[in-house]
């Protein structure tokens, strides 16, 4: 494919607001994790927050009020990447400009406020709910389509936790088949209930921080995020998107395939795309969720691609598991890792499981890095690989 | 740049089955209002067939009558699933229990509200492992579907399936999200003319007013769903005449579907 510049770039997660957070966080080796729990949550674990979260929205914006479209708007405010989505606007106009956002439970945290203040009635939900502007799955799209003035096509992806990797495909097809010129791609995804009594139903939450393809590993930590990235074909920009690949693993709801048939496909249809050998890429930015069966089907898939040499880490034990904000977190870090010849370690993993033999990073480095990967997958086998590297 | 329409599956209200949808759409059959069938999805194994929840079923209800009618196999079809709400049962189940002392969530229920779950049997059942994408627009995710697997068809030269869905959530959700009509629509989009091909479609973005039904009831029926809101170009499609349709997406935009009978 053409590779696709990417002017802009923004992501904000537990490690902070925007760019230099992140980066002085990775330099730092410090975790966004805290063991405090996530609104009176009764569970053990660690969770990473993202603070500054208990401002409501500005008055216009009130009916839109939720957790998710607050970590949206905070996300959006950070290293001007507000006044650069409007100048894309005025640039190519607000029809022209596509809207592109990766969620998996949006703006669910109301709902379950608002089921729980109707308590054990079969009465109606409270008058404050807005299903359309926080429930609904497209909301938080809908709530960045009105703040930046844009009316092109918009979409939210949500496919689990490659919601926000997919849109970069997504995106790259809409301007392919001439549907946009240009688009607004992200993901947003805030801690809400549903996710973390749901994860813990199917015993995949970590009772300490987690430990990305550490021998003792035994969950995931879960984040939230929301990060946003401009991509416009033939822009001056550092870096662009090479290539991408998707496929689903047809083998299991919420179980990869254990030898990670589908992440392998993945991530050979990402280097076709980008006409790359396996080779070129100096880090892969993995998926890396610490569950026991995703770190080791991942493995093997990485091993099958690259051999064991390649520099592999997971950012899970630093932002926590974002979900459906996964996929723009890890992209927007794959940037910074690119821009500042970084490879950072897989923290809070120590003792590497022998059965992983893709090569894990436990001490933060500076290399050269020419491409790097980054993997999501998701719930429903839903497999999504991207590829970035310079501009040519 | 343009694509073909090999088959259609069609599940809403009084009109059950793309035979029967197209005869009423023709006005060669009167429509009846009548609630949609409980659909056993014939490709899901036994266990998963009886804990099928309204959503999965519709979905594998029109996605399975397209397939049904095609002569591709269906492994080697990608999919696209536009759905406004996805599982609004699952989502009033988890809510409900997360107000209860305790908080206790169903595992099974869990991994079903994701927006993807019913792409995820999906794909199991045809052992597909090409791409699938899920996505909501509220009303206008039929023509945000549309879009995506237009470009996926257009882009990746892949035959794809689109299927949209919504089923009306319960009360108290209903009550705050008014999907009166639950209903669904599959098309199986393909790159190249096939022995099967119905019809060429070019779509593009579009600022004209949205197409409409000239029949109240039926018009009514359109605007209370999701899926419904593919009616018009149902309509272009049954009549078997060429011809522009026009479908409302997100914000003041519309995407325009022009027709070519094949």
């Amino acid at each position: 494919m053409t590779p696709l510049a990417i002017p802009a770039f923004t992501v904000t997660t537990a490690l902070g607001r925007g760019l230099g957070a992140q980066l002085g966080a990775l330099h730092r080796g410090r975790s966004g994790l805290r063991a405090a729990p996530f609104e009176g949550c009764g569970l053990p674990g660690w969770t990473g927050v993202v603070d500054g979260l208990d401002q409501p929205l500005s008055a216009p914006w009130q009916d839109w009020d939720c957790r998710n479209n607050r970590l949206a708007e905070l996300g959006l405010q950070q290293d001007g990447f507000f006044e650069a989505a409007v100048r894309l606007r005025e640039r190519h106009g607000a029809a022209r400009v596509g809207l592109f956002i990766g969620s998996s439970t949006a703006g669910v945290h109301q709902t379950e406020g608002a089921y729980r203040e109707r308590g054990s009635s079969s009465g109606p939900l409270p008058a404050w709910f807005r299903y359309r502007n926080t429930q609904n799955m497209y909301s938080v799209a809908d709530y960045l389509r009105l703040r930046l003035g844009l009316d092109g096509v918009s979409m939210v992806i949500s496919t689990a936790c490659s919601s926000s990797a997919k849109v970069f495909a997504s995106a790259q097809r809409a301007i392919a088949a001439g549907f946009c010129d240009a688009a607004i791609v992200g993901g947003v995804d805030s801690l809400c209930q549903t996710t973390l009594y749901g994860f813990n139903s199917l015993q995949l939450l970590s009772s300490a921080p987690c430990r990305p393809a550490d021998i003792a590993r035994n969950g995931i930590s879960i984040g939230e995020a929301a990060g946003f990235a401009i991509v416009e074909p033939g822009a001056d920009a550092a870096f662009a998107l090479l290539g991408y690949g998707e496929s689903s693993d047809a083998w299991h709801m919420s179980a990869p395939e254990p030898d990670g048939r589908g992440a392998f496909e993945a991530m050979s249809a990402a280097l076709q795309r980008a006409s790359l050998i396996a080779a070129a890429v100096d880090y892969i930015n993995l998926h890396g969720t610490a569950t026991p069966a995703n770190d080791l089907a991942e493995s093997r898939a990485v091993c099958r691609v690259f051999g064991s040499a390649t520099a592999c880490s997971s950012t899970k034990g630093w932002t926590g598991h974002t979900l459906g904000a996964a996929g723009i977190v890890e992209a927007v870090l794959s940037l910074l890792c690119l821009e500042n010849g970084l490879i950072p370690r897989s923290l809070n993993s120590v003792e590497i499981d022998p059965a992983i033999e893709a090569d894990i990073i436990l001490e933060t480095r500076r290399a050269p890095i020419r491409h790097v990967l980054s993997n999501s997958f998701g719930f429903g086998g839903s497999n999504c690989s991207l590829l970035f590297g310079r501009q040519p | 740049m343009s694509l073909f329409v090999d088959a259609i599956g069609v599940a809403m209200p009084g009109l059950d089955g793309w035979p029967a949808t197209a005869a009423v759409l023709r006005g060669d059959a009167s429509w009846i209002a009548a609630a949609l069938s409980l659909h056993a999805p014939n490709l899901l194994p036994p266990n998963e067939r009886r804990r099928a929840t309204a959503a999965v079923r519709l979905a594998f209800k029109v996605a399975e009558e397209a397939i049904a009618a095609s002569m591709l196999p269906a492994s080697g079809i990608a999919s696209v699933f536009a759905s406004s709400d996805a599982d609004t049962d699952v989502i009033h189940r988890i809510c409900t229990a997360l107000a209860r002392d305790g908080r206790t969530v169903s595992p099974t229920d869990f991994h079903n509200s994701v927006h993807n779950a019913a792409p995820g049997y999906w794909s199991i059942a045809i052992q597909s492992r090409l791409p699938s994408v899920s996505l909501s627009a509220w009303d206008g995710v039929f023509a945000a579907g549309l879009n995506e697997a237009a470009a996926l068809v257009m882009v990746e030269r892949l035959p794809v399936l689109l299927v949209c869905y919504d089923t009306t959530p319960p009360e108290p959700l209903l009550a705050t999200r008014g999907l009166a009509a639950a209903g669904g629509v599959a098309f199986l989009l393909v790159p190249v003319r096939s022995a099967a091909t119905i019809a060429r479609l070019i779509v593009t973005p579009s600022t004209q007013s949205e197409s409409v039904i000239n029949d109240t009831a039926l018009e009514a029926l359109r605007l209370a769903g999701t899926a419904t809101r593919a009616l018009p170009l149902l309509q272009q499609l049954a009549g078997r005449e060429p011809g522009r349709v026009v479908i409302a997406a997100t914000g003041s935009r519309c995407i325009a579907i022009d027709i070519e009978p094949c």
